[in-house]
């Protein structure tokens, strides 16, 4: 009865179906357990209303990564993405302003409040662009190793070194300030106007626990300028019936090859036997066996829960207690009664169909940070909106809507302790909804149902620890051959036969794949399997 | 100086772009915006609606219309049931395409079929022995494209039909607010879709009808830029574009057989005489000289060529028409056809086009080269021939029951 696979996949987020998919298209059998009833993990849709589905976590993609999506016939098994048109900023004193694709349209919008800006986005951009070449050899390949002396190792160090190389000594330069500042700083470098550097620079702290004068947050901002580089020609879409409808696609396609899913089928822990792992116990009490048992849960869960302290050495223990997570950001999700319409800029027309961002000057993100380090939530936070349903009326009944809002800051540890979020819940939803509705008059009567997850939620439904939407934070000693610990970065754990393909390790999370496709190719390079 | 369609208060109000071209003597849109992929993705994710009223148009009624297109189309449209459609073409009496459209059966003994070019003229030279009236109808009826996922619903509320059972390549006459129209299940994006045909004097009401249901489902007037990536993605072919018609074309080597352009399955070869059967049949037994194919264009090797320069992918993300070498052999030197349109696909990730081979060389997996110019330099990037229709989703041709199965 006890079949043997050749690898067992914990967790079936996009990366645990995308890593399956990929064994299973190379012929192994490969089985996926998944804790939940659904599928997707942090990219998921649900129907959480009557008729309202809910991309419950991720809302939005970008750095998906193209080549997956040839490999492994995403489009044939129901992957879409439509790009976004417009970044959206309404502000308080009834001025707005609409960055669109069209670049003469944004010309004109940035100049109303900066003449010289408006000249030099397009500038702003080329320059991203060609560094955006430079993230994209990082992103498509393992993190090189740069302790060894294998000639593999130094070949992939050295299309690093080149990419660096090639990008000529003005942007070498400009490389290097881009990791080390702030995105505000590195934001002062072009432009003049905060109306303009407050929403980009909120790309910088996106998922982290920092402010956007926190240096290093430079480094985020330079990701959401890889998706144009794909022929895409638009950073940001939307997935069609919400992030799932990707999540779903992976698993499809992993099907398709053979792979075999299992919803509700949570995993206890991992077998070790002589110090290796030889499969997993789940919490109903079976055991599955497999040649290797690949974790696509964050570090601290794969460490802590899945392999337990007593199978870890003391540095890795240490490591792994110092790998950051806190959790940031929390997200509510409303089903409305009809379209939200901003007093700044009335109508349902295309300035709302991207996304909108609540980030009227970098005072106010200051502030919305300050409170967040002394342990409470922004009561005028940051938010990142988007009303799918303009772009994807499948998602709610026709002429209801989707207000999806992304909330920082919602630290993990409030000072009350993490477990009394639940307390706080409804005020913090109330927070955003009161900030939202200063924009959105008439806002509070539309609601229909609020969803309200909180870093805690997150945590317990999604089973992120402290909730960090990203397995761990974004920031430079975590990234490449640090993440999730150094010595461990090529998706193996200090456990043989045990592998990782989360958002944890290299590249990093976002729904992009890569960390699935990445861990699945290096198994099979090795010949672990 | 081309002319306006009964859609032009519409389309010129929305037209922000001011993008127009020339389509059959009218104005016809490009693209609403300056950019045209929000109109793309329209018609792939929600709703697009086009205006097609530069088709050709024709009336074909009476006992004998049945026989009357047979003898000119190479599909036998006796067989043609009531309230079908048949995609086709017709071809000279040595078997070249002349043009290619749609037939549609309407009733017993009356027809209504579209063409890309002007083909009285043609058309009438058959007439005779045949009990039946050609009229060109082109210039009375306005005629619209509705394409996309969500366009059922927002028909659904425009008309009477019961289009839950309402099959691909299907027509039927429906009852909008007070007035008739045409609806068939046809289209040019291989999407779900409808085209819907009515009266000129009813064109602006069924416009308005239309833009007003589709509201709630995200309908967007889309223009030809974004119709030409969806051709090209759905493998569908263009006269002037992939082939030439063959009554215009300057040298015999501009012509093509249907065999040629992948039309070959349109072909009923064994039955009443009709133009080019002889030919056909002769080229059917001998083989064909040419095919169209699908090239899957390496994409990667188009990111390293532009890497070499320093550049990301400059891949502009219109359709493309023209004509590109394609060559095969280690030397990459032997030329064996031409490309002549392409896209790239938003949907697949996938650098696409529809080429013209030597027949020899169409097998699927099979792979060749085409030429590409970056940074004013020539070189050569693999393309795996495949079919031409690289999109091809459940829902173009499922009805709703069927889908949820
Ligand atoms: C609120 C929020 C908003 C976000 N917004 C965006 C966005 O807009 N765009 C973007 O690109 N990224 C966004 N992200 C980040 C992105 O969603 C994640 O980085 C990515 O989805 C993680 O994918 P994964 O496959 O690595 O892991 P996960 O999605 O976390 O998958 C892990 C899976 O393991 C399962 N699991 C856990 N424990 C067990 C067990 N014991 N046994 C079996 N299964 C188990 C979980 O249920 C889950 O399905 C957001 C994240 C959050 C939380």
């Amino acid at each position: 009865m006890n079949k043997k696979y050749d690898s067992i996949i914990i967790g079936g987020g996009h990366n645990g179906l995308i890593c399956a998919a990929y064994l299973a298209k190379a012929g192994r059998k490969v089985l996926v357990l998944e804790r939940r009833h659904v599928l997707g993990g942090a990219a998921v849709s649900e129907e959480m209303h009557p008729g309202f589905t809910f991309s419950v976590a991720a809302y939005v993609v970008s750095l998906f990564r193209p080549h997956i999506i040839r490999e492994l016939e995403l489009a044939k098994h129901g992957y879409e993405v439509i790009p976004m048109d417009c970044s959206f900023l309404p502000l308080p004193n009834g001025d707005s302003l609409a960055r669109w694709a069209d670049p003469q349209r944004t010309r004109r919008e940035i100049a109303r409040f900066s003449k010289k800006d408006s000249e030099v986005y397009p500038e702003f951009s080329r320059v991203m662009t060609h560094m955006g070449k430079l993230a994209k050899t990082v992103i498509d390949y393992p993190a090189p190793d740069i302790t060894s002396i294998n000639p593999k190792e130094l070949a992939n160090l050295f299309r690093l070194g080149k990419t660096f190389k090639d990008l000529g000594p003005e942007l070498l330069h400009l490389n290097i300030k881009l990791i080390t500042m702030s995105a505000l700083d590195f934001l002062d470098l072009w432009f003049e106007s905060e109306t303009l550097k407050a929403p980009m620079s909120v790309s910088g702290i996106i998922g982290t626990f920092q402010g956007v004068r926190s240096p290093g947050t430079a480094y985020v901002l330079l990701h959401h300028y890889m998706g144009q580089l794909d022929g895409a020609f638009r950073s940001w879409g939307f997935s069609k019936g919400g992030t799932g409808g990707i999540s779903m696609a992976c698993a499809r396609s992993a099907m398709s090859y053979g792979a075999e899913i299992r919803t509700e089928a949570p995993v206890k822990q991992v077998l070790i036997k002589n110090g290796k792992a030889t499969g997993v116990v789940l919490e109903n009490g079976d055991e599955l066996n497999a040649k290797v048992v690949i974790s696509n849960l964050d570090p601290n869960r794969t460490y802590l829960k899945m392999v337990g302290k007593e199978y870890l050495e003391d540095d890795i223990l240490k490591e792994i207690n110092r790998f950051k997570l806190r959790g940031s950001s929390g997200k509510v999700n409303l089903a409305l009664d009809s379209v939200p319409e901003f007093s700044c800029r009335p109508g349902d027309g295309d300035h709302i169909r991207g996304d909108i961002a609540i980030a009227p000057s970098i005072d106010y993100l200051e502030k919305a940070f300050d409170q967040a380090k002394y342990g409470e939530f922004s009561t005028r936070p940051y938010i990142n909106a988007v009303i799918p349903t303009l772009t994807d009326p499948s998602l709610a009944p026709p002429g209801k809507h989707i207000l999806s809002c992304f909330v920082q800051y919602a630290p993990y540890h409030i000072k009350q302790g993490a477990e009394n979020w639940p307390k706080y819940r409804e005020a913090f939803g109330d927070a955003v909804v009161d900030t939202m509705a200063e924009y959105i008059p008439g806002l509070k009567d539309k609601i229909l149902y609020r969803q309200v997850l909180t870093p805690w939620d997150i945590e317990q439904k999604m089973g992120l620890t402290e909730g960090n939407i990203f397995h761990g934070e974004l920031s430079l000693e975590q990234l490449l051959f640090q993440r999730p610990i150094a010595g461990y970065s090529k998706y193996k754990t200090s456990i043989p036969k045990l592998w990782m393909c989360g958002s944890g390790t290299h590249p990093g999370g976002g729904i992009m794949g890569a960390n699935g496709e990445l861990c699945a190719k290096t198994i099979l390079t090795s010949r672990a399997i | 100086m081309p002319i306006q369609t009964p859609f032009f208060p519409r389309t010129s109000a929305l037209c922000n772009s001011m993008n127009w071209k020339e389509w059959a003597g009218y104005y016809a849109v490009s693209s609403y915006e300056t950019l045209h992929d929000s109109e793309y993705f329209a018609f792939r994710y929600s709703a697009g609606l086009l205006d097609i009223t530069p088709l050709y148009k024709y009336s074909v009624k009476g006992p004998d219309a049945a026989a009357f297109i047979s003898r000119i189309v190479v599909k036998n449209i006796n067989k043609l049931g009531i309230g079908r459609v048949s995609y086709c073409c017709w071809c000279t009496d040595d078997g070249k395409v002349i043009d290619d459209g749609t037939v549609m059966r309407r009733s017993e003994h009356e027809f209504f079929v579209t063409s890309a070019e002007p083909c009285y003229s043609w058309f009438s030279r058959f007439l005779r022995g045949y009990d039946v009236e050609l009229k060109e109808i082109s210039e009375q009826i306005a005629g619209l494209a509705l394409q996309g996922p969500t366009s059922r619903d927002i028909l659904k509320h425009v008309c009477d039909a019961d289009l839950d059972d309402f099959k691909f390549f299907s027509t039927r006459l429906a009852r909008a607010d007070g007035y008739d129209i045409y609806v068939s299940r046809t289209g040019y994006t291989g999407d779900l879709g409808y085209e819907i045909w009515v009266e000129n004097k009813h064109a602006l009401k069924i416009w308005d009808a239309i833009i007003s249901a589709g509201k709630n489902f995200d309908i967007r007037p889309a223009g030809l830029d974004a119709l030409d990536v969806t051709r090209v993605e759905a493998g569908l072919i263009l006269k002037d574009v992939d082939y030439y018609n063959a009554l215009h074309a300057l040298i015999e080597g501009r012509k093509s057989s249907p065999y040629e352009i992948s039309l070959g399955w349109t072909v009923n070869l064994n039955r009443d005489p009709f133009n080019g059967q002889a030919a056909l049949k002769t080229e059917k037994e001998k083989g064909s000289k040419w095919a169209i194919v699908g090239l899957d264009i390496d994409w990667p090797q188009i990111e390293s060529l532009y890497n070499r320069h320093g550049l990301p992918p400059e891949i502009g993300n219109r359709a493309w028409r023209g004509s590109i070498p394609i060559y095969t052999g280690k030397d990459k030197k032997t030329q064996v056809g031409y490309a002549t349109s392409g896209t790239w696909s938003p949907i697949l990730k996938k650098n696409i086009a529809i080429a013209t081979v030597e027949k020899k060389h169409d097998m699927i997996g099979n792979e060749l080269q085409i030429e590409m110019t970056v940074e004013h330099k020539r070189y050569t990037v693999s393309a795996i021939v495949s079919k031409p229709q690289f999109f091809n989703p459940e829902r173009k041709t499922s009805n709703p029951d069927s889908q949820k199965s």
